[in-house]
């Protein structure tokens, strides 16, 4: 093939089409509450490991329920599961427990 | 002469009293507080047109004055119903032909988010308290200066597992942005910042004063709730919440904190279920025979709802729920 010296970006849009839902369905499948957020960002205002990292709470748990799987598992490894968030979830959200079936789920992502 | 008796001197049952008055048919008010009135008698201005809530309180006020065959009781509440009787705390019993429940809601307390700390801070105040500010003539922080950045918090005590209340409060987004509006005015050097989740601007008008607030004073908005308030070494407060559309934590200094209450049911509706037959939602606010045919009547025939009884509503939806109850108690009446 000629190198013509230059590249095409992958594109960034999230492409529900080509994505693979079958572990996102899985995943709320197992916790239906995961669907009910509505995006306040108390999680991650709250989270200490989120205020020291890039790590994102609802950013992530959102990307995978979109079938965006990749580096979901080691983004959740960065919880360091001490649960403030889920006191403070105004929909009750097991938030750890969403971290855990992340983590259980995507493991080879 | 028939008799309708309504429970609840607010906004909607003086409505409901005076077109019962205009139907030729005498209508009792039972009102727990001193004065009737309800809640608009602590409101400042009203959403959307900065309307004087004295202004629309005085207007049902003349409007009552004027009605023929209407009685007022006040600080009396009534403690068991039925279509016929009305039994009040005083042990009395009133004979009537149909009941109309116009209750109304209850303030959600805020010292129950125990995070913003309303009641252990000092200048964390509610929605409410900022309408006796404004009613006062004065918004000023505990050490008398006045305040420099204010946040306003939307949701609090609505949507919220945590506190048992899941439904949306309504008003209270339209408030937020009315009370930075009036704090923008007040303090037109202040900066102004409302947390947000969701802004619903639901009525006319509404959508339009919230484009009002960002062009012209400038009120910024932050799409987040606040996770956390603390007190800052300089007497001030410091707020946490994830400025959701960056994907950022923030964090800020403020002045004050203005907490967005919701509405809650009122406890008495669970002993109107119990004791009356009268159903109950899930929010605890009374279920209408129908949501759409039947908005005004219960469950039980002759006992009718008007206002936020059945659900967070505005002043000008209770004032219209006012007149289809009376409407509809006069029709069964006149069966």
């Amino acid at each position: 093939m000629i190198n013509f010296g230059f590249s095409i970006n992958k594109p960034r849009t999230i492409d529900i089409d080509r994505n693979n839902l079958r572990k996102s369905n899985e995943i709320m499948h197992e916790m239906p509450e995961l669907q009910t957020c509505i995006g306040c960002g108390t999680c991650t205002a709250t989270c200490t490991a989120g205020n020291l990292t890039e790590f994102n709470f609802r950013k992530v748990h959102t990307l995978v329920r979109r079938g965006e799987y990749q580096g979901a598992y080691v983004e959740m490894n960065k919880c360091m599961l001490c649960g403030k968030c889920r006191l403070l979830c105004p929909r009750g959200i097991n938030t750890r427990g969403v971290v855990m079936l992340i983590k259980r789920k995507l493991g080879d992502f | 002469m028939k008799h309708v008796i309504i429970i609840g001197g607010g906004i909607a049952g003086m409505q409901c009293a005076c077109t019962l008055a205009d139907r030729g048919i005498a209508a009792t008010i039972i009102e727990k507080e001193a004065d009737l009135g309800g809640k608009i008698r602590s409101w400042h201005v009203l959403f959307p047109t900065f309307t004087s809530a004295d202004e629309v309180l005085s207007a049902a006020r003349r409007r009552l004055a004027q009605a023929e065959n209407v009685t007022i009781r006040t600080g009396c509440e009534a403690t068991k119903l039925t279509p016929k009787r009305v039994t009040l705390s005083t042990g009395e019993e009133l004979e009537c032909d149909a009941v109309v429940i116009a209750t109304g809601f209850t303030l959600f307390d805020a010292r129950l988010k125990e995070e913003y700390g309303y009641g252990i801070y000092d200048n964390v105040v509610t929605s409410a308290d900022l309408e006796h500010m404004f009613n006062k003539g004065e918004v000023r922080l505990s050490s008398g200066q006045a305040p420099r950045r204010i946040a306003l918090l939307h949701c609090v005590g609505s949507r919220d597992e945590k506190v048992c209340q899941r439904h949306c409060s309504k008003v209270c987004c339209v408030t937020g942005v009315k009370q930075a509006i009036e704090l923008k005015k007040m303090f037109p050097t202040a900066d102004v910042f409302n947390f947000y989740m969701d802004i619903r601007m639901f009525g006319p008008g509404y959508e339009e004063m919230y484009r009002e607030a960002q062009l012209a004073h400038n009120v910024h908005f932050v799409r987040g709730r606040i996770s956390e308030v603390s007190p800052t070494i300089d007497n001030r407060l410091q707020i946490k919440a994830e400025d959701t559309l960056t994907g950022r934590p923030l964090k800020m200094g403020i002045d004050m904190l203005v907490l967005l209450v919701g509405m809650r049911s009122n406890d008495w509706n669970t002993s109107l279920e119990a004791e009356c037959g009268l159903k109950c939602q899930p929010s605890g606010f009374m279920q209408p025979k129908d949501s759409f045919l039947g908005n005004v009547e219960s469950n039980v025939e002759g006992i009718f709802y008007a206002g936020t009884v059945t659900a967070p509503k505005n002043i000008g939806e209770s004032i219209n729920e006012g007149t289809a109850a009376a409407l509809a108690a006069a029709e069964w009446i006149s069966k």
